[in-house]
């Protein structure tokens, strides 16, 4: 009975809230363009739904596509700077100060270097900074927070550089690179879709664009839908994140 | 009979704390139990680093005859790979010596056998109580087949009867190849119950406070714990560390 309510709470809480918003919209006949009721974001949906999807998945793949790049690269750079002290203290003001410079103040120039003609290019690079420090940051600390007693049990047994890295660090690293690509996938779709909007051009025909392009149009209740759609993409790609790295640690941890 | 390992006049200052430990002297012999007892932060676990070969004195020499591999150390907690099952923990030390896998398995198993948990072989350490996993530990410990085997509180997180199983079995498993043993403990009556010598240490900084050998077989005669033997060799070493309490709070001249 509880377990049925507290699955319940947050659906009954936002139709409540829609309820309000539609009943809201109904009784002060606030202009479409600046508050559209629920039912015709609703509408708005089912009529551009293919649209929509289309839009989405290119958002999706933008996402997914930079999260294996970022991926790839922040896990490369993050061991071989791991076995180097001065060049992790070389780096590490660098990488600080390329992780709190927002992305969006790059965005333009990184458009330029990518070609006015080549959006795409642009929109995937925007995309892979902003997911790369999660990961790259998660691998680092992983990589040098192994149990100082392990450490000197491979000291004691004479472990060699590469006995211990393959041994012992990337191991010890592995939660903390899971944690650290569930949070680069939501920061790959804001990536994503922050890019798209500086990109601003239909050569990318991502979510961003619809949003872009409606909101221009004054057609607010498609700007509604395809910000809705935008959530739960969003949502679903923590979701899946989430599942895969509990799966991943049960298998782990063997519980 | 030759010293397996000792340590000479050692002495170990860290910048900020000063001199933790010495001036030191420890001799073990082949087969001997030795148990390190005193207050916390006596230099017990230092002396013990030192044997291991994972810290170099400050002042002092330290003589180890042990080839490496041949040095093995149960630390406090049970310190295993929690992405490893309890075969593959067991088996790190060969296979960090180049064994090729299948062998250094084999070896594991029995050694995991040797400790009574050839049921949690393919276990993983979160699901061992931690008396097995310390168990795992041993096993680990003893599956090189050191001369020297060195345990930093091993009891320390166990519960009382888990302690007495655990002890008994260290005693059953050091008779099979008969190492020289170095057993760090807070506990009086169990220094008494694992060890030949207890050596005493007093604080700031650790140094030798009193030696008492207790002249009874190893591993321990059922009864062992309410013999007078037992009894004597406990009031001696409490006696010793009283004294060494006493001094650790006389302020330094």
């Amino acid at each position: 009975m509880n377990r049925s309510l507290e699955a319940l709470a947050p659906i009954l809480l936002v139709a409540v809230l829609l309820g309000l918003w539609e009943t809201a919209c109904r009784l002060t006949g606030v202009p479409a363009y600046f508050l559209p009721a629920p039912s015709a974001v609703a509408a708005a949906m089912a009529q551009d739904w293919a649209l929509l999807l289309g839009s989405a998945w290119k958002t999706l793949s933008t996402a997914l596509l930079a999260l294996t790049f970022a991926s790839l690269t922040a896990c490369s750079l993050a061991l071989i700077i791991s076995t180097n002290r001065l060049l992790e203290k070389a780096v590490q003001p660098l990488a600080v100060a390329l992780q709190v410079t927002p992305v969006v103040a790059i965005a333009p120039q990184v458009v330029i270097w990518a070609g006015l003609a080549h959006p795409d290019r642009a929109i995937i690079s925007l995309a892979v900074i902003v997911a790369f420090f999660p990961i790259f940051s998660g691998a680092l600390t992983g990589l040098k927070s192994t149990e100082p007693d392990l450490e000197r049990l491979f000291d004691l047994y004479g472990a060699s550089r590469w006995q211990r890295l393959l041994r012992l660090r990337i191991p010890s690293a592995t939660p903390f690179v899971l944690e650290g690509h569930k949070v680069a996938g939501g920061l790959a779709v804001i990536g994503a879709v922050v890019a798209e909007f500086v990109a601003g051009s239909g050569g990318s025909q991502g979510l961003a664009w619809r949003i872009l392009e409606s909101s221009n149009r004054l057609q607010t209740a498609k700007t509604f839908a395809a910000v809705i759609v935008l959530s739960l993409m969003g949502a679903l790609l923590h979701g899946v994140l989430q599942a895969s790295e509990q799966a991943i640690l049960r298998r782990f941890r063997g519980r | 009979m030759s010293p397996v390992a000792s340590l000479s006049a050692v002495e170990v200052a860290y910048s900020g704390r000063g001199t933790v430990l010495g001036p030191f002297d420890l001799a073990l012999t082949e087969g001997e139990i030795v148990a390190l007892v005193g207050p916390s932060g006596c230099g017990k676990s230092t002396a013990l680093r030192l044997l291991a070969g994972l810290e170099q004195p400050s002042v002092g020499t330290v003589t180890r005859t042990p080839e490496r591999g041949q040095t093995a150390v149960v630390f406090q907690a049970p310190t295993l790979m929690p992405w490893a099952d309890a075969r593959a923990n067991v088996a790190l030390p060969l296979e960090l010596a180049g064994a090729a896998k299948d062998k250094a398995h084999d070896h594991a198993q029995e050694a995991l056998k040797a400790v009574g948990l050839e049921n949690a072989i393919g276990s993983k350490p979160a699901q061992l109580s931690g008396g097995m996993a310390m168990r795992v530990s041993l096993a680990r410990a003893l599956v090189t087949r050191p001369r020297l085997l060195l345990l930093d509180e091993p009891f320390a997180a166990l519960d009382e009867i888990t302690r007495r199983n655990l002890a008994d079995d260290i005693h059953r498993l050091w008779d099979q190849t008969r190492p020289a043993v170095v057993f760090v403990t807070h506990n009086v009556e169990e220094a008494a119950y694992m060890a030949q010598r207890i050596v005493v240490m007093s604080a700031n900084p650790g140094k030798i406070a009193g030696q008492t050998t207790i002249d009874a077989a190893l591993p321990r005669p059922p009864g062992f714990r309410t013999s007078q033997v037992f009894r004597n060799a406990a009031e001696a070493v409490s006696h010793d560390l009283a004294q060494a309490m006493g001094q650790a709070l006389v302020p330094s001249r």
